[in-house]
């Protein structure tokens, strides 16, 4: 039953992505305009009232902002039993100081951020336009989540402060990423996020020359968490992100610090290896007489739905309908939130990019539409109760 | 308060006055009027894609204040025209226009050969070398047409302090305007001092203006037409709006040089052909402007050149120094 209905679905795809082709305008336009506000993480308010305009332009009756700072738009459905939640998140890793002009080519836009995730965000402003020019009636009220606080020590607050508060019982939820197309996640890893830092004290003993520095303590650190040994299985790694320290070339570096992520399979490996990595703190605080400060911020929890939950299927199936080669990745985004509480979640990727995270950040135009598609197809699916 | 002031006051504008689009092309509609958008291009892959879009989709497909985009490019070598046919621009090469009146180069040649080419009632100009583009480029001009017939022509200046102290703040154009053109116009031109940016490259003009007048086709342009609107329709023919920021390449001073030299040339001519030159020994008031809580005004300053003349005229210097003063043929 539920695959002749999805048949049906099938069938209109190539409609469905001719139609967006015709919108390309706006969703483009939409695109710039957000990319074009700064939204660092905690500094979303700009960018999230962008959104909100859309939604009200679009005559949306219920929108506004929650208490964390998190736009919501929504469209009621025909009976409202049930709420499908869209979410993408609107913060970027970028300060606000950056550059954020886009640059649109003939095939591609260029510009901080672009892909992580502006397009997302501009594709959710420009979801009731497309809806109502589709003509798609929706059985269920469909939630829209313009997302704050999410990235880095954003640690999803806004999100999580979402699902605890609304009104609306979620029942599913789609999140949208930029990159990359045939993207499916559908559960999480653990994960913890911390961040060290190494400080010489103040009153050290400046005439121990070239001893103290905060690169060689952090250094040590460094070695010492190389060292650690990670199981094959369950899978495990660490990610040293990114390092600072120091001011310039001949004054020692009184200040360092080491972004790192741990990521397992396993919640139990990865917690022993947070609590490894604190004792390494302490160690190499006392054996050097510097402060070594270690601070975990973020965790997440394994977990999430199966490969063959009948929502992973279908949208699996509609990505390779649209002739995409799926790739499974689990997600430690927000899609986390959705696991802690038990929704059915995905994320789906909208576009292919390059040069992710840097200034010169790319995505491609044309594959959009088929991300679309795929989002509008899998909201049907879903809207349809094709995959419960 | 002076004439000036008044007008100030009276036609100077902020594009977020006019954010109601909607009521905007209404009145367009009511009035049948046409609105023609002409973008000027030389080499300008970089940022005419984004113009396109973003006018495209908010004023011709969302609010349709637009009837007609086109790009008219002096012979871009990379891929301007490419990138605008592509999101939907008409496209069209100066020199294909009225090709038995020859080429000319410079900027001012597109805007004119524009009045040909485009079928606007009303034509407006936008570079299309700015970054951070927005739709109120466009509305924030063409408003204060379709809401006052009287007005004719309208000029966009940019004016968005980001932190200043106290409520009174210095305002006005770029380094020429500053330097070269408001001295100018003080001069001899007075009521001229009422814009703020006299050489911002984005205007609003109505055909019937457009067809009436002369354009250098170098960096004359915008002087060129403010002293012959002005000559031909008065002060009230104006209108100003400012449209807040405007971001794109600060120029390095040679090339102010350059395009100082070739505004001269052109106010020396017109100053000339009106008879205007003698009036400079009157006018000893420069003007210029400020911002006091949010409004734009003029301050006045006298400024008389005195001189001394040379000291052997002298008579306490000539028995000093025991000169004499000798007759100069």
């Amino acid at each position: 039953m539920a695959k002749d209905k999805m048949q049906k679905i099938y069938r209109r795809l190539p409609d469905i992505e001719k139609r967006l082709r015709e919108m390309s305008e706006i969703l483009l336009a939409n695109l710039v305009m957000v990319g074009e506000i700064p939204a660092p993480t905690f500094g979303e308010e700009q960018r999230v009232q962008f959104i909100l305009d859309r939604f009200n332009e679009a005559g949306l009756t219920e929108c506004s902002t929650d208490e964390a700072g998190n736009g919501i738009g929504v469209l009621p459905g025909s009976d409202n039993e049930k709420s499908i939640l869209i979410n993408a998140h609107t913060d970027t890793i970028f300060s606000a100081k950056a550059d954020h002009t886009m640059q649109v080519n003939t095939d591609s836009i260029t510009g901080t951020g672009v892909a992580d995730n502006s397009l997302g965000a501009a594709l959710l402003a420009t979801i009731p336009y497309i809806i109502e020019e589709l003509d798609i009636k929706l059985r269920h009220r469909l939630v829209l989540l313009a997302g704050v606080k999410s990235l880095g020590r954003g640690d999803l607050k806004g999100i999580r402060f979402f699902l605890d508060n609304n009104p609306f019982d979620i029942d599913s939820a789609i999140c949208l990423e930029g990159v990359e197309l045939g993207r499916l996640s559908y559960n999480s890893i653990g994960m913890l996020r911390g961040e060290i830092i190494c400080r010489v004290p103040e009153s050290y003993d400046w005439t121990r020359f070239g001893d103290a520095s905060a690169i060689l303590t952090l250094n040590e650190v460094i070695n010492k968490i190389n060292d650690l040994r990670l199981p094959k299985r369950p899978r495990t790694s660490v990610v040293m992100g990114s390092i600072s320290g120091g001011s310039s070339f001949n004054t020692i570096a009184r200040e360092s610090s080491l972004r790192f992520e741990v990521r397992s399979e396993s919640q139990e490996v990865v917690d022993e290896i947070g609590e490894r990595i604190e004792e390494i703190g302490i160690e190499i605080s006392s054996k050097k007489g510097d402060e070594v400060q270690v601070d975990i911020f973020a965790r997440r929890s394994p977990g999430g739905i199966d490969f063959s939950h009948p929502l992973t299927r279908c949208a699996r199936n509609i990505i390779q309908e649209l002739g995409i080669e799926p790739r499974l990745a689990p997600s430690i985004s927000e899609l986390s939130a959705f696991i802690d509480k038990k929704i059915p979640a995905l994320t789906l990727g909208l576009t292919k990019g390059d040069n992710l995270h840097k200034e010169n950040e790319t995505i491609k135009i044309d594959p959009i539409y088929k991300g679309i598609t795929q989002i509008i197809a899998t909201l049907l699916a879903i809207d349809g109760g094709y995959c419960d | 308060m002076t004439d000036l002031q008044k007008w100030i006051q009276s036609n100077t504008y902020h594009h977020s006055q006019f954010w109601d689009l909607k009521k905007l092309v209404e009145e367009k509609e009511r009035q049948g009027l046409t609105v023609s958008l002409c973008l000027p291009t030389l080499n300008e892959e970089k940022t005419i894609g984004k113009e396109i879009i973003l006018f495209r989709s908010e004023l011709v497909n969302r609010y349709p204040l637009l009837d007609e985009i086109a790009v008219i490019d002096s012979g871009s070598e990379d891929k301007t025209l490419e990138v605008a046919r592509n999101f939907g621009a008409d496209t069209y090469l100066a020199s294909e226009i009225l090709p038995h009146l020859g080429e000319k180069k410079g900027k001012g040649e597109n805007l004119w050969k524009a009045i040909y080419q485009l079928k606007g009632d009303i034509i407006i100009y936008v570079d299309a070398d700015i970054s951070n583009i927005h739709p109120r480029f466009v509305y924030g001009l063409v408003a204060p047409l379709i809401y006052r017939e009287s007005v004719k022509y309208v000029k966009a200046f940019y004016d968005r302090p980001l932190a200043f102290s106290g409520d009174v703040r210095a305002s006005g154009g770029g380094r020429v305007t500053e330097i070269l053109v408001r001295p100018l116009f003080s001069l001899f031109f007075p009521e001229l001092t009422a814009m703020i940016q006299p050489l911002s490259g984005e205007y609003a003009v109505r055909r019937e203006v457009l067809e009436q007048i002369n354009f250098p086709v170098g960096y004359g342009v915008e002087t060129s037409h403010l002293i012959d609107v002005h000559h031909k329709f008065g002060l009230e023919a104006f209108a100003q709006t400012d449209l807040d920021k405007r971001v794109h390449e600060n120029q390095p001073t040679q090339a102010l040089g350059k395009m100082s030299f070739g505004i001269l040339q052109t106010f020396i001519k017109r100053a000339k052909a009106l008879g205007v030159i003698d009036k400079a020994d009157h006018e000893t008031v420069l003007r210029q402007f400020q911002v006091k809580n949010e409004q734009h005004e003029q301050i006045e300053i006298e400024l008389m050149e005195d001189e001394r003349p040379p000291m052997i005229e002298v008579e306490e210097y000539r028995n000093k120094f025991n000169r004499k003063l000798k007759k100069v043929k």
